[in-house]
């Protein structure tokens, strides 16, 4: 019986349930890490995810807002680093974008989509293209936005969708950014690890959605 | 917790790595610095009323950034996780200790990282009132052509570059001033590095690039950045000229009778009789070109755990830069008498 909005208690949840995946999936986003960058990516992850999970499990969470927030404050104070930067940003400017917000549908999850990966390519200058976590989160946002009337639980499953395309259509790019960027046609073949990560993320929201 | 250590590293926790060295660094300055906060490290008795120094980056590079904090070098550092860039909160904790009234550099190098995280920490300064500058130190040659250098990394010239961007700030009374004679050693500074063997990741034990036992990685960065290519494995002397050669066809132009610091500088593992080996080849080529070395250091600063290769950096002297570069300095990773 999937969802058909969620509480913030429910959000708070999920997320927790992604900060888990994450975790777990530290030896996967690290290997992706060494085709392309310096093989520590999971390891930064992980760290970042396990700061979260600690304070949203430490309080009550206030809002919704406030829930994502707390995940993106986490990341980027124990992270560092690009991806604490970026992940940091995809959070908290997401979050922002559901200021006020007592339930989390559909059209939520596409205001937090497309106001999180608006964060990450102002404050990165990333581009769909550049071989980056933007290629799986424009994608992302672009479907969610498409499927803001439908059922939270058809969005997100469309979302996922886009999302793995996404992360799948990275393998094909020259990197723009980062370490890869140094290796030119080499990096063909190998997809992103931040999108790799982001796949991560949205496939632990939709699982917490459907059960 | 079980890690395959290839390295052999003599620790205790591998994901505490930047922690415990971190406060082996506070140890090291014998009471003259101390700890700010999760892991900055600042000056005690710095000049008052005076524009300050701060500069940062990953761990796992020691001595640099944070061994670079002293007397006529920068004030303070802020200090990140094992390559990675330290948060806007470090960041900022290291701004506050520093600032003095008078506004703060930041000189850091060119990654993304670190220059995404510094914004940060200086756009949460300015909401305290706290003036920021920022100097990118990339110095890296082979990382990008001479008309893209906003895309070079930073590399060892860092060490000469903090070491007058120190003096500046030990001397000057304004932050723009300081800015701009920092911006200046940068633009005059070059680095070309050569890698023959990775480091590895503390906490994974794993190497951070590969490359073949019998291959040289021209123009490679600290952390295993693509150069520009691979090359046999040769004597010192030929690669000494190799390394002249992309130096010298660089936009910083080089003429007889210029001074410059050179710094012969190890990854980590190369030993100082290559270096010294190295340097003896590459003297002579200085020479030849009426170039004249003021003064050279060969020494392990930039370094990228156990990594194998070195970097040639030279740093063009004006009369500025080179008075301030005769004033003493003293840090656990540089010391001028």
């Amino acid at each position: 019986m999937s969802k058909a909005s969620l509480s913030k208690d429910e959000v708070k949840a999920m997320l927790i349930l992604a900060c888990e995946r994450i975790i777990a999936a530290e030896p996967m986003l690290s290997e992706a890490d060494r085709n392309l960058g310096d093989g520590d990516h999971g390891l930064g992850m992980q760290r970042g995810m396990t700061a979260a999970k600690e304070k949203l499990e430490a309080a009550e969470v206030e809002s919704i807002e406030k829930a994502f927030s707390t995940v993106g404050m986490a990341m980027m104070s124990s992270m560092g680093g690009a991806s604490g930067a970026i992940f940091g940003t995809f959070f908290r400017n997401g979050g922002k974008a559901l200021a006020g917000k007592d339930s989390f549908d559909a059209a939520a999850l596409a205001a937090f989509l497309k106001a999180g990966v608006d964060g990450v390519k102002q404050r990165g200058g990333a581009a769909v293209g550049d071989k980056t976590c933007v290629d799986a989160m424009e994608p992302a946002a672009n479907k969610a936005a498409e499927v803001a009337e439908s059922s939270l639980s058809e969005a997100i499953q469309a979302v996922t969708d886009a999302t793995v395309a996404g992360k799948d259509a990275s393998k094909a790019m020259i990197a723009k950014f980062g370490r890869a960027k140094t290796l030119g046609e080499a990096c063909i073949g190998f997809p992103d690890a931040g999108a790799c990560s982001v796949v991560v993320i949205i496939e632990a929201f939709r699982d917490f959605i459907a059960a | 917790m079980s890690h395959a250590n290839s390295a052999k590293k003599i620790i205790n926790n591998p994901l505490k790595c930047a922690d415990e060295l971190f406060e082996g660094l506070v140890l090291a300055y014998d009471g003259k610095a101390r700890r700010v906060g999760t892991r900055s490290i600042v000056m005690n008795d710095l000049r008052p009323d005076a524009p300050a120094l701060l500069v940062g980056g990953g761990a796992g590079h020691e001595p640099i950034y944070h061994g670079l904090i002293g007397k006529g070098m920068a004030d303070g550092a802020a200090v990140g996780e094992i390559f990675a860039a330290p948060p806007p909160d470090i960041v900022l904790e290291a701004t506050q200790a520093v600032n003095r009234g008078k506004g703060v550099l930041f000189l850091y190098g060119n990654y993304a990282g670190d220059v995404m995280n510094f914004d940060i920490g200086a756009e949460l300064a300015a909401e305290e009132g706290i003036t920021v500058k920022t100097v990118i130190i990339n110095d890296d040659v082979c990382s990008a052509p001479p008309t893209d250098k906003g895309k070079r990394r930073g590399v060892a010239g860092l060490v000469p570059i903090t070491k007058i961007a120190g003096a500046a700030a030990a001397t000057v009374d304004s932050l723009d001033e300081l800015a701009r004679i920092a911006q200046k050693a940068v633009d005059n500074t070059r680095t070309v590095g050569v890698s023959t063997k990775p480091g590895s990741i503390p906490a994974t034990g794993k190497p951070t690039f590969e490359l073949a036992d019998d291959v040289i990685g021209l123009g490679m960065g600290i952390h295993g950045e693509k150069g520009v290519g691979l090359i046999p494995m040769c004597t010192a002397d030929e690669l000494a000229a190799k390394i002249l050669d992309l130096l010298f066809g660089d936009d910083l132009a080089l003429n007889a009778g210029d001074e410059i610091i050179f710094f012969v500088n190890s990854l980590g593992s190369t030993h100082m009789m290559e270096l010294l080996i190295l340097l003896r080849g590459a003297k002579p080529i200085l020479e030849a070109r009426g170039i004249k070395i003021h003064q050279t250091i060969v020494d392990n600063i930039v370094t990228c755990q156990e990594m194998a290769g070195v970097s040639f950096s030279i740093t063009k002297l004006d009369a500025e830069l080179k008075k301030l570069w005769d004033m003493p300095c003293e840090s656990v990773g540089y010391t001028k008498l």
